[in-house]
């Protein structure tokens, strides 16, 4: 490192500002100062030979603590998970080539689901590219669809700025991953280390304030509702916007539904909380949002997975549709109020404009679907040969762990279940809902814990989801990051089955995993220095869980055998109309008693 | 809703990538595009795309706003019917000795001009809005038409204004 004129960098006290210095150092030194100043406080990742410059001046650097992970695709969930439990930005670090590909699957999954996170990934050397390389790969030209945005840096110079700008970009507006891909020339080459102090993209300028026009006509709209919903999305959690909502819910006295993104934004254990709206959401809540005569939707993007067929959705509904994102409004539905804006700022301004809203307009609209709520609580069926019904197992660790636990999971049957049982009663949950990863939960519940050491995290997963990722309770016992992870072990991929069961006959094919003979789980959990636990009876249950529960100083896994055949209801068929909803198979909920 | 043919205007930053970027956009959401011309600007650090794609108004809202998410797109531009449209076609065509006089007079009433002559045929230059180029190539065909090369769209809006100075949503006041 070289320092030209007089002061170097950090010497600081100076009451002037003085002439700007020319400090030079190598591309590698650029980017973990750059990262330091970013306010990455933790990275995941793998080295390798492209990115390996970079690993040397991270080996000292004091504000950053690398966590040395097993696969780069367990770099990638860590960082969501980092940045769902912390609010701010994870990141990931790979090398070239496999490396880098292997980030794939986060960085679609970080964009699918709004989630912050920078990727730094490793390049071949700039004379090498398109030469094909050893692990030469086209991340940036991969991730372009998968991205918020990404840069390819060929300089030391840009190192700064295209970090400065990744973070900026990765974190406002509306959330999502950003892949800087260095090439190992620029890590080894001096080059100038200049911090923008400012961030100015021509081209990014995210509104925030929603148009005061628009808030105005939504409250003029909620007014002259009779049957208004609040459909909250995980923009509200995104944008910091869960106190706003309660008292605009509160002030209102207007029924709510969240997606599974937005599990957490309003408490479950109100009244007026009609539960998860969607293909396996609650009869409440599919049935407020297909009975509504206006939908209040805050961030939230009318996926297929709640709209199921999308031209009977809400038939009589009118829509309110507030997004940072524009591009999210009216790109399914059509929104006869659009607000493009920050979830927290628009809720702010529709709380000003709806303060003296007489709430008794809704009483009818409130008893209806009160009835439909208490007459279709989600539900399950005990086995009668003792075996474990995984939904109690699920609501057992809720219960045990406290509103202040985190949870995390992976993807299929347990998802649903614990978007279910769980108690969403803070914004503590994440998974992978839009993209459907399994292998999420055990990385993204490491992240969690590093972001989160002092709160209980557990991750609740399956087994076909648990044999994709849990290496990473290898980095989680050395690196003492004792997560606990409940793996609901119905020996099959469970989801794929219940549609075999439900559209294939009951052909079974490929779905069996055998996973109550191979593995063991708790001697799998053991060889990885975990605990491993075990329970196949119901009355083994909570002891295992305060077992659980009791045990800080390791990760802990405990294997929770199920009856295979437990089932997630309600469903709503793919490809048609929630009106079709099924409580249980073959059993569609009577909706004419609940007609207004 | 019926699928119309529109023009736009896409202001982007002068980058590697940029074209990469808006064309993968078009696949990826399946737009259905029908022509796309790229050059540099009046200022050298932005570039600019003329597209013209043929959907209906949800798609073009969808289209616009997909585009305008693009961190290296800068302004997004729908082009009126008044907007000055113009394509460059190259076209060689058969002109042996007993025809060459009947194609140079189709070149004339077009308006275009030879910049190659050989012993069996011609090259004619020709730019015009597509109804133009189309309507000579029907001309040229019983000739024999052996290759065209055909640019993008490019096009300009009339009148003193220019892009810089419309608002960055044309379709929509939503923001």
């Amino acid at each position: 490192m070289s320092i030209t004129e007089t002061d170097p960098v950090g010497s600081g006290g100076a009451t002037l500002p003085a002439p700007r210095q020319r400090v030079t150092m190598p591309g590698a030194h650029i980017l973990v100062n750059a990262l330091e100043r970013a306010g990455a406080e933790v990275i995941f990742g793998i080295p390798g030979g492209a990115i390996l410059p970079a690993y040397d001046p991270l080996y000292d650097a004091e504000g950053v603590r690398h966590i040395l992970v097993r696969h780069e695709q367990g770099a990638g969930h860590a960082a969501e998970g980092y940045a769902m439990a912390s609010g701010r930005v994870g990141v990931c670090m790979a090398t070239s080539g496999p490396g880098a590909t292997n980030l794939v699957t986060p960085l679609a999954d970080a964009h699918m689901d709004s989630v912050p996170i920078v990727a730094i990934t490793g390049q071949v050397g700039s004379g090498s590219i398109g030469t094909d390389a050893f692990q030469e790969a086209d991340i940036r030209g991969i991730t372009m669809p998968i991205t918020k945005h990404n840069f390819l840096v060929h300089r030391p110079e840009d190192i700064a700025q295209a970090v400065a700008e990744a973070f900026h970009i990765a974190s406002t507006g509306r959330p999502g991953p950003v892949l800087v891909d260095i090439t190992k020339d620029a890590l080894v080459a001096e080059g100038e280390f200049i911090w923008p102090e400012t961030i100015d993209i021509p081209g990014y300028k995210p509104t925030r304030r929603p148009h005061r026009r628009q808030v105005r006509e939504a409250a003029r709209e909620i007014c002259e509702a009779t049957r208004p919903v609040f459909y909250l999305g995980g923009g509200v959690i995104k944008a910091d916007a869960v106190d706003e909502i309660q008292g605009l819910v509160e002030q209102t006295q207007i029924p709510v539904v969240t997606t599974l993104m937005a599990r957490g934004a309003y408490p479950d254990s109100s009244d007026l909380h009609m539960g998860m709206p969607g293909m396996h959401g609650t009869v409440a809540a599919v049935g407020a949002l297909q009975r509504a005569d206006l939908l209040i939707a805050l961030g939230t993007r009318f996926d297929d997975r709640v709209t199921g067929k999308l031209d009977t959705f809400a038939p009589n509904a009118r829509v309110i549709h507030a997004d940072v994102d524009p591009a999210e409004i009216s790109k399914n539905r059509n929104a006869e109020v659009p607000i493009v804006g920050d979830c927290r700022e628009v809720i702010t301004a529709l709380r000003e404009h709806l303060d003296e809203v007489d709430t008794s307009r809704w009483d009818p609209w409130r008893r209806t679907l009160a009835t439909m709520k208490a007459k279709f609580p989600t539900s399950w069926e005990a086995w009668e040969d003792g075996s474990l019904s995984p939904q109690y197992v699920i609501k057992r660790i809720g219960e045990l762990s406290g509103p202040d636990a985190w949870f995390a999971s992976g993807v299929g049957q347990h998802q649903m279940w614990c978007a279910h049982f769980l108690p969403h009663e803070k914004p503590r949950w994440m998974n992978s809902g839009g993209l459907g990863t399994m292998g999420y939960c055990v990385p993204a519940a490491m992240g969690a814990k590093v972001a989160q050491p002092d709160a209980i995290v557990w991750g609740i997963d399956g087994d076909g989801c648990f044999q994709m990722t849990n290496q990473e309770l290898v980095t989680c016992a050395l690196e003492g990051i004792p997560v606990k992870i409940a793996v609901i072990n119905n020996e099959s991929l469970g989801m794929v089955r219940q549609w075999q069961t439900l559209f294939y006959e009951g052909r079974y094919s490929n779905t069996n995993l055998q996973s109550t003979r191979i593995p063991d789980f708790p001697k799998l959990a053991e060889a990885m220095g975990c605990v491993g636990l075990r329970a196949t009876h119901i009355d083994e249950v909570d002891a295992v869980i305060e077992q659980a529960l009791a045990i800080d100083d390791r990760p802990v896994v405990v294997e929770f055998v199920v009856h295979k055949d437990a089932m997630v209801w309600p469903m709503v068929a793919a490809g048609t109309s929630n009106d079709d909803i099924q409580v249980a198979k073959d059993m569609a909920p009577e909706w004419e008693e609940e007609e207004l | 809703m019926t699928a119309e043919r529109h023009t736009l205007a896409v202001q982007v930053m002068n980058r590697p990538g940029v074209l990469t970027r808006v064309a993968a956009l078009f696949s990826r959401r399946g737009f259905n595009i029908e022509s796309l011309a790229v050059g540099p600007t009046e200022r050298p650090e932005i570039s600019r795309i003329t597209l013209v794609a043929i959907v209906d108004d949800v798609i073009l809202e969808q289209l616009n706003k997909q585009l305008n998410k693009l961190v290296e797109v800068l302004k997004v531009v729908e082009l009126d019917e008044s907007a000055v449209r113009r394509r460059l076609a190259l076209i060689k065509v058969r002109a042996t000795i007993d025809t060459r006089q009947q194609v140079l007079e189709v070149v004339q009433m077009f308006r275009c001009k030879v910049v190659d002559v050989a012993t069996d045929s011609v090259i004619i230059e020709a730019t015009g809005s597509r109804q133009k180029l189309e309507a000579l190539l029907d001309m040229l065909e019983p000739f024999g038409v052996k290759e065209i090369a055909q640019s993008g769209q490019v096009a300009l809006s009339r009148g003193n204004r220019s892009i810089s100075d419309k608002p960055r949503h044309p379709h929509k006041l939503i923001v």
